[in-house]
């Protein structure tokens, strides 16, 4: 495709629906910064600007941080995003290892298991995984937010593809040298593998600081919530009225992630599709 | 979830099973086999136990409880066959969800692979500004979906909502979209296509990425030397196998909606917004009604599986274009 050079005409129209299908995917984003800066009278006010007639941005985003705990409701994400994601490649890694590299009895049935559950959503398990963390008490707790996603099976599988890729000669290498299967993972397999463990770490990381299924089922203490829980919580408390600092707190759980994939977009788009796309 | 499925169906290569073979035929010698075998058992025994535990025990959880009278703090139940799946099938409610899911699906999917299509050639048709489409189209992809619901909310908003001022300035008739039967799927289904349109984008720039050069040669040489030409006899033919991948990811994202209904919606007005994961959602965890969630939650699931085993099988063609 790239090899055309394109007519002038051509370039235009190429610009000018590029720059239409672009508008519409950033309406929402500039909307959401505009209203997150004015003041309630110019929200509600029947004329409008992108830009605030009166900056009110100070307030608004003073308001999200102090009305609601919005600074621990990051916190709490980020906190379970990385115990899950520690979690995930602790419990993955060895487990991929042992399926592309090691030879036992039961190899591949377990590896079925594996294919199995990548077929099922969490959502479907919902249900059995609420009692199962009221069973163990640990319902409206962190510790209810991050054991269902201990164990990722499509970090297995993709972590699997990757290890089959390195050489059986580095690992004979290795064992000659007195490394320990389990220091085989971490020292051999985990760094030749690093695109393949940022890959899955974007994806693990997007996937559970935006998720707010399991969350709505898994913790009720406003402590406990993480951002999408807690913006919802804010959004209920001020009966949506309060759109300024409602959209100050929007803007602010949704910057982090737009931040780090502007800064490495190529590492997103590859996480975030699965590593089919490279 | 989604970003699972290209994975699985990877498996389906036949040069995988021939490595395999492969590589066992090198083996370690015969009194390495046992240390082997234990290593191997300890390093996936914690990954094994988990499985089981958060992944095996639960689904069959959920078939007991759809298939049980079981109710939240019951410490006993019995087998009631098909009743739940009765009860589920005559519900006014969870046919309205099944069919809005449906009916949103068939809305966002065209709409999202058709806009995803369109820019993907668009974009690489020049090198002018291609990493800048490309990352703007991709934002709303990993947008926190509950966070934009709420910008989506203000803009949708009757009365002091972007969208309807603009309508209003064009003199165009306006709604209260959110509110209003006719409008709540269509607008929902807006939303989904804003969010997936940028994923079923970079799947197709990908696609393009592997369509061999020297066929575009071939075409030039054969007198399709015109773009449309070219796009009619080479990128199109060759972005087939792709362009079913794309269908089927996104219409499982499509399927997995939850969080636009749950904040902009909640199901309403009525019945006309209501989804199978919201479905799921409420009578499992609001209504308490745990034999009815679990059997639309066998419901969903078997949508799911149906259509990842599809999408293996669209892999699988894929090979042959390669």
């Amino acid at each position: 495709m790239s090899a055309i050079r394109l007519s002038p005409a051509a370039a235009i129209l190429r610009h000018g629906v590029l720059v239409l299908t672009s508008a519409f995917i950033l309406v929402p984003f500039v909307w959401m910064v505009s209203l997150s800066l004015k003041s309630p009278g110019e929200i509600f006010r029947a004329t409008f600007s992108v830009l605030p007639a009166q900056f009110y941005g100070v307030d608004n985003y003073a308001k999200a941080i102090t009305s609601v705990p919005l600074p621990r409701y990051m916190g709490n994400g980020l906190l379970v995003c990385a115990l899950i994601l520690a979690a995930q490649i602790l419990v993955c890694a060895p487990a991929a290892y042992a399926l592309a590299k090691l030879k036992f009895w039961g190899r591949d049935f377990i590896f079925a298991m594996v294919l199995v559950g990548l077929l099922l959503p969490h959502q479907v398990l919902s249900l059995p995984s609420f009692i199962l963390c009221y069973k163990l008490g640990i319902l409206n707790t962190y510790l209810a937010l991050v054991i269902p996603y201990v164990v990722s099976p499509f970090g297995i599988f993709l972590f699997r593809q990757f290890f089959r890729k390195i050489p059986d000669d580095i690992v004979h290498a290795a064992r000659l040298d007195g490394l320990t299967e389990l220091a085989i993972v971490w020292k051999i397999m985990v760094p030749m593998a690093l695109p393949a463990v940022i890959a899955f770490s974007i994806f693990s990381v997007v996937a559970h600081w935006n998720d707010l299924f399991w969350p709505l089922i898994a913790v009720r203490d406003g402590h406990l919530m993480p951002a999408p829980l807690g913006i919802m919580a804010f959004k209920n408390e001020e009966a949506g009225n309060d759109y300024g600092p409602l959209m100050a707190a929007s803007t602010l759980v949704v910057a982090p992630l737009l931040i780090a994939f502007l800064a490495a977009q190529k590492w997103f788009v590859e996480g975030m599709t699965g590593g089919s796309v490279k | 979830m989604s970003a699972s499925l290209p994975a699985v169906s990877r498996l389906a290569q036949p040069a995988e099973g021939a490595a395999a073979k492969l590589s066992s035929r090198v083996s370690l010698p015969r009194r390495h086999s046992f240390y082997e075998a234990m290593w191997g058992w300890a390093l996936i025994a914690p990954a094994l136990v988990f499985l089981v535990v958060l992944f095996f025990l639960p689904v069959i959880g959920v078939f007991v409880i759809a298939f049980s009278d079981w109710q939240f703090g019951a410490s006993s139940l019995s087998f009631v066959g098909l009743a739940n799946f009765r009860e589920v099938i005559f519900d006014e409610g969870f046919r309205a969800s099944l069919i809005n899911t449906v009916v949103y699906v068939v809305m966002v999917v065209p709409g999202t692979v058709l806009a995803g299509l369109l820019i993907a050639l668009l974009i690489e048709s020049s090198h002018s500004c291609r990493a800048l489409y490309r990352a703007v189209h991709f934002l709303p992809f990993m947008a926190t979906a509950t966070a934009m619901a709420i910008s989506w909310e203000a803009l949708l908003h009757p009365t002091i909502g972007l969208v309807n001022h603009s309508l209003a300035a064009l003199g165009l008739p306006v709604a209260n979209w959110l509110r209003d039967e006719t409008t709540v799927l269509p607008v929902l289904a807006v939303i989904g296509i804003w969010q997936n349109l940028g994923y079923a984008m970079v799947l197709f720039m990908a696609g393009l990425k592997s369509i061999p050069l020297d066929l575009y040669d071939a075409a030039d040489v054969d007198g399709a030397d015109h773009w449309l030409d070219r796009l009619r006899t080479v990128t199109i033919p060759m972005l087939g196998p792709v362009s079913m991948f794309v269908v089927i990811v996104v219409a499982l994202r499509a399927f997995e909606t939850f969080d636009t209904v749950q904040i902009l919606t909640q199901g309403g007005p009525g019945h006309s917004s209501e989804m199978l994961l919201y479905t799921i959602y409420r009578e499992s965890f609001e209504y308490l009604r745990a034999g009815y969630g679990a059997a639309v939650a066998i419901v969903f699931l078997a949508i799911v599986v149906a259509l990842t085993l599809l999408q293996a099988r669209s892999m699988d063609k894929r090979v042959h274009y390669q």
